[in-house]
């Protein structure tokens, strides 16, 4: 294989990583931006608490997989892309850090104002890693202000409408898988509510993905690779048509379709963006020539060669286990017997 | 840009030491509470399931702040290191990437079976889990360390547009500087473990509350001490004259060695004077030590600071006197846990009140040490980043002040929040003892703020 051809194959699996990091955790993400709005009571906390518990931490190893991903195959663009984007992570890594503690502390103390605390820690943490990430990945796509000089946006600059439409998109698609997974993992008022939440949340996300997807077209230059290819556009026509099928799915109550339609919706949506971004991995809006593309930043040929083997031969195993595990906890949790983080 | 720099080295000080207060009770507690499980899967006593509880409780509340705490550690050379990861990346991202498949992965997923499937799984399962677990923290230390250990010692890498590439895999996973940081560092990590499993049941026992159960922790705990207590000094030693061999300058800041000489003693008393170069006082010398110490002979040759132009030497005081703490500590460590195991066969722990008053005070100075020893190991390569090739200062990102400020001033805040929380938590469960488990009840619900 040629180093080329060779770092096409990382590009390809760095999209990977990131998309599974996004449906995996947007299921967790949205659970916990819905927890206080669903769980009334310590035993349906509990309910919610678990309904998430076994699997949250290994969604989010998907997230530092990407991260060291990014460090292994593409030095370059980790390098960069983490310091441009400097202030937004720092945020990501404070709401991290909400979102674990909250969880797992909430129950540790019966203080009322310790577990209000940790409520809101872990639902404001996993509002602002959705919205962030959002952000983040629709600037991908506008372009960073990358110049001569190296990066010169910031914050705000970052915070520009198409970019909080990405953000509040995620936002609503983890919502949905959130409100969809509650209905999946558990039963009783805490599913009912969910359902009645699912509703709303999946005309908005349909909505705001149309709006994104006319938005991208119109903004960014995200769709030239389209125009060259046309087969491509049945990319984003499928991510439309996985969503409008998510919308059916929930009225009509067949939740374990509509979650898998928002899944394959994310997975879509994702697989849009790099498609649109290849073979940049950070344009620049000033000007192509400062983008940082796949093949200026690939590691060596020996390095990659080698990570795609340890890849080839962990991630199945990984998988494995993780399905195991998914085995082990596919009943539903009741109020009655729910534990939770004690 | 001096600003930038100074503040990005103490985020980054500051960062690590606080991730490095929760991973060794970790990677220590972690193989206690899977033997426990093995054993009550083995004899099915109720004992042994009380004992994982009670001890797989507080892994619990210290687990979670591990995995936060080291999110930042791996977005942070992004962050704040762009050039150092730019020019180094070929060679350092994949020990951590391959660390957060191998490793990461296994531990949080089998962690989750663990935490949740008490009811779900047999006996036999949950410590397979646990032993996963395990498995899985002491994986991740290796491939971190090994990441480090290139920092310390390059190897298997070649210089190629403009930027450090992997030459041989082999060589970067086989480096002797990596492999000895592992075995030191695990093991000192068994100390933290066992030093807290004693302290918690040291506590208890002076209660007399529950006796039988913090006694048999207690054997637990002392018998894992004892292992790492022993071993620690010979692998300590012989990382040492590894790294001296490797890293002249920390070597010699070690001791605070300034001129280069043979035969050199040991000075019990010394107080460096790093303006001068040379030692204000040394005092109690004992002869041909020193060389030994280094060289694993007693006339052997050790190199001086004055031999070693004073750009590349690391700070002095600090490297040495981290050290003296450190191989202090661990004396101190060896002594404790060998009159615990007399205390024991004479059948007088129990009763030992100063001993047992001493362990419980003793509980914070694992981490004391085990943290200095890494001051020793990454201070003592200043100013270098990567030895030899990378200075600290060329790798630093192109980062405002203001980001910086921002930064560091919210990790320290937060930081010290989650560092408050835990340790109220670790002191709340560890006090109430494994009797009653928290009521499940439905009281935190109905006084809870909606």
């Amino acid at each position: 294989m040629s180093h080329d051809t060779l770092a096409i194959i990382w590009f390809g699996l760095w999209g990977l990583i990131w998309t599974v990091y996004f449906i995996l955790d947007g299921y967790s993400l949205g659970t916990g931006m819905l927890f206080p709005f669903i769980a009334k009571n310590r035993q349906e906390r509990n309910q919610i608490q678990e309904a998430i518990g076994p699997f949250w931490g290994g969604n989010e190893v998907w997230l530092i997989t990407a991260g060291g991903a990014t460090f292994a195959a593409f030095p370059a663009v980790y390098a960069d892309m983490f310091s441009f984007l400097y202030t937004p992570l720092f945020l990501v890594l404070i709401a991290l850090f909400l979102r674990a503690a909250g969880l797992e502390f909430m129950h540790k103390d019966d203080n009322p104002t310790w577990q209000a605390a940790c409520k809101w820690a872990f639902t404001i943490g996993s509002f602002l890693i959705s919205l962030l990430f959002g952000v983040t990945f629709a600037n991908l796509y506008r372009g960073l202000l990358i110049g001569k000089e190296g990066y010169e946006g910031n914050l705000l600059s970052l915070l520009n409408p198409y970019g909080l439409l990405g953000g509040l998109l995620f936002v609503a698609l983890f919502l949905l898988s959130g409100s969809l997974w509650i209905q999946l993992k558990t039963a009783g008022d805490t599913a009912k509510r969910a359902a009645k939440l699912s509703r709303p949340i999946a005309g908005v996300a349909a909505a705001l993905l149309a709006l994104f997807f006319l938005a991208t077209a119109n903004r960014t230059p995200l769709t030239d690779n389209y125009a060259d290819y046309p087969i491509l556009w049945i990319v984003p026509f499928i991510a439309l048509l996985a969503m409008l099928a998510a919308v059916r799915f929930v009225f009509r109550k067949k939740i374990g379709l509509a979650f898998t339609a928002v899944c394959i919706t994310i997975f879509a949506k994702m697989a849009f963006g790099f498609i649109g971004m290849f073979p940049n991995m950070l344009p620049s809006k000033i000007d192509n020539a400062y983008s940082i593309n796949l093949f200026d930043a690939a590691g060596s040929k020996l390095n990659l060669t080698i990570m795609f083997a340890v890849a080839v031969i962990f991630v199945p195993i990984v998988l494995g286990y993780q399905l195991w595990s998914y085995r082990i906890f596919k009943d539903k949790i009741l109020k009655e017997s729910a534990k939770g983080y004690q | 840009m001096d600003e930038v720099l100074i503040l990005s080295r103490i985020q980054f000080a500051v960062t690590v030491v606080y991730h490095f207060l929760f991973v060794p009770l970790t990677i220590g507690l972690v193989i206690l509470v899977a033997v426990m499980e093995t054993r009550f899967a083995k004899t099915g006593d109720r004992m042994y399931r009380k004992m994982a509880d009670f001890w797989g409780k507080l892994f619990t509340i210290n687990f979670v702040l591990g995995v936060i705490t080291g999110i930042t550690m791996e977005f942070q050379f992004g962050t704040n290191w762009s050039e150092y990861s730019k020019y180094m990346g070929d060679i350092f991202g994949s020990p951590l990437a391959i660390e957060a498949l191998l490793a990461f992965f296994l531990e949080s997923t089998f962690f989750g079976i663990w935490l949740f499937g008490k009811d779900k799984i047999s006996p036999k399962l949950r410590a397979f889990s646990m032993w996963m677990v395990a498995l899985g923290t002491n994986i991740s230390a290796l491939w971190i360390i090994t990441a480090n250990g290139f920092m310390q010692n390059p190897v298997g890498y070649v210089i190629r547009d403009g930027r450090a590439e992997l030459e041989s895999f082999t060589a970067l996973i086989t480096n002797p500087y990596a492999w000895h940081m592992f075995f030191h560092t695990v093991i000192s990590c068994y100390i933290v473990g066992s030093f807290f499993v004693m302290a918690v049941s040291a506590y208890h026992l002076l209660r007399k509350n529950e006796t039988p159960f913090f006694k048999k922790s207690f054997k637990y705990g002392l018998i894992m001490a004892v292992f790492a207590a022993t071993a620690t000094p010979f692998i300590g030693h012989q990382s040492g004259v590894f790294a001296t061999k490797i890293q002249p300058a920390k070597g010699a800041a070690l001791e605070a060695v300034w001129e280069t000489q043979e035969k050199m003693p040991f000075h019990i008393v010394q107080f460096p004077d790093a303006e001068n170069e040379k030692n204000s006082i040394e005092g109690l010398s004992i002869p041909r030590i020193g060389s030994f110490l280094y060289t694993n002979s007693f006339d052997g040759k050790v190199t001086g600071l004055k031999d070693i132009p004073a750009d590349e030497r690391p700070n002095v005081p600090l490297v040495f006197y981290s050290f003296r703490i450190m191989v202090a500590l661990g004396i101190f460590f060896l002594l404790a846990s060998w009159f615990g195991v007399y205390l024991y066969r004479k059948n007088k722990l129990e009763n030992s009140r100063r001993y047992l008053k001493m362990m419980l005070y003793s509980v914070l100075l694992p981490y004391v040490a085990i943290n200095v020893g890494w001051i020793v190991a990454e201070a003592g390569r200043q100013p270098w980043a990567v030895y030899g090739l990378m200075k600290t200062a060329e790798g630093v990102s192109p980062i405002s002040l203001s980001q910086i400020i921002f930064s560091l001033g919210s990790l320290v805040l937060f930081y010290t929040i989650l560092l408050v929380a835990d340790v109220y938590l670790l002191m709340k469960f560890a006090r109430k003892g494994p009797g009653t488990e928290l009521a499940t009840g439905t009281e935190g619900g109905v006084k809870h703020v909606s």
